[in-house]
């Protein structure tokens, strides 16, 4: 196993070189869904963080006992308990919240991120390693939704965090609030950050 | 034979970890779910004065701090040897007089259980409003069912005439605009009050004029609700 990315690398490869959502392009869905503000965007961001880390260093620790064929039913196995874990527990404790992203967070069961980082890293690698990679991963998850929600909620509806932080001239994009407003978003960020790494590599693309 | 090639060989890991995982699921659910119920009779409660009075006379109301009083009770309805149970709210102003009744009901959505108020005012002549307390419609299409602008089509409808569910359109009395891409989701709420109001209706007319002594006696044991 030489040639697999020790705990560190895998750690900052999550964040941007590999972001799951600008490199990757995996969990979209939720992506999409819940950054019309940012506290729905951090409460997804920290609920995927809560499995991934979890189904990580479970399937870390089983993975010498993992069958090729099975191991798959595993993941999904692992990955549905823990999420529905986190689905109790924001309901129990953040009520409001749990019910504004209603669907969103059983859904976490099919984000490809979570399923993928089992694949490729936990089922192969230590627990330390996975649990630094769920991490990385997690934060640049975590990154993703904040940067496409703070765009989305200052201009849709002119406040951060609920909070009013522009003037009250400013009229209100409500399309950014909506679903349009997260493909726009999503779209232009994108755009964005494959133009800067393609400066960066002098214009070869990536 | 070899062990490790028999169906329970292949296959040890996947039932162990699911006894486990069920396990663990069934800890958390019975450490949670006392506070997960606490947390929907509150929102239950604090939505009762806002189905029977609208959103902004509730405000007013608890704003001059004469919050309605509100007592659940089970209401049970025998039809046809089925018995059936509702968790019904009276809600009675400071000076005593019913204000309404909201009852919470439930049934299969498109995607899995809807559950909802529904409030009625104090004859059953009338429905106030509705509210979705729990949902899990498809998003985007049935999950606005939630949307104000589409309940808003129940508040203040006639009981006597049942709910009918159209495509686009609505011209006849009880008609209700399908929200458009999700006629199922539409249809369950609207079955679901039309249901509430035939099994509730007579028995709460029918029992108003004693009703402050038939519910005060059988008040006790219902602080849960029924099914």
């Amino acid at each position: 196993m030489a040639d697999q990315p020790t705990a560190s690398e895998r750690f900052i490869q999550g964040i941007l070189p590999e972001n799951p959502v600008y490199r990757q392009l995996l969990g979209l869905c939720s992506t999409l869904a819940v950054t019309n503000g940012m506290k729905s965007a951090i409460t997804m961001a920290c609920s995927v963080a809560f499995v991934l880390v979890c189904a990580n260093v479970v399937i870390s620790l089983i993975r010498s006992l993992l069958k090729p064929h099975l191991r798959i039913v595993v993941f999904t196995l692992t990955i549905a308990t823990f999420v529905t874990i986190a689905d109790r527990l924001l309901a129990a404790y953040l009520y409001q919240m749990s019910k504004t992203l209603g669907p969103y967070i059983p859904l976490i069961i099919v984000n490809c991120i979570i399923i993928c980082r089992c694949e490729v890293c936990a089922s192969k690698q230590s627990v330390f390693i996975a649990a630094s990679d769920a991490l990385g991963q997690s934060i640049g998850f975590g990154l993703a939704l904040s940067s496409i929600a703070v765009i989305r909620e200052i201009l849709g509806t002119g406040s951060l965090f609920g909070i009013h932080i522009l003037p009250s001239a400013w009229p209100d994009w409500v399309i950014m609030v909506l679903p349009p407003g997260a493909f726009l978003t999503l779209g232009l960020l994108l755009g964005f950050i494959n133009w800067l790494g393609m400066r960066k590599s002098g214009g070869r693309g990536i | 034979m070899n062990i490790q090639n028999t169906n329970l060989g292949q296959a040890w890991l996947v039932i162990l970890l699911s006894v486990i995982f069920g396990i663990s699921l069934a800890g958390v659910q019975a450490a949670l779910g006392p506070k997960i119920e606490e947390n929907k009779l509150k929102e239950t409660l604090a939505k009762v004065p806002v189905v029977i009075l609208g959103q902004k006379a509730a405000d007013d109301l608890a704003a001059k701090g004469e919050n309605l009083n509100i007592k659940p009770n089970t209401v049970s309805i025998d039809n046809k040897g089925v018995k059936k149970f509702y968790t019904v709210y009276r809600a009675d102003f400071k000076n005593g007089t019913t204000a309404g009744w909201v009852a919470k009901t439930y049934g299969q959505g498109y995607a899995d259980k809807v559950e909802m108020l529904i409030g009625m005012d104090f004859d059953i002549k009338h429905v106030t409003g509705i509210f979705i307390l729990d949902q899990k419609e498809t998003p985007g299409l049935g999950n606005k069912i939630v949307e104000e602008s589409w309940r808003s089509q129940f508040s203040n409808k006639p009981t006597d005439t049942p709910f009918n569910v159209v495509k686009q359109g609505k011209v006849g009395i009880n008609e209700i605009d399908a929200v458009s891409g999700a006629t199922i989701s539409s249809k369950v709420v609207t079955k679901l009050v039309n249901q509430t109001i035939s099994d509730l209706k007579l028995k709460i007319v029918e029992t108003h004029g004693r009703a402050s002594l038939l519910f005060n006696s059988d008040e006790k044991s219902n602080e849960k609700g029924g099914k």
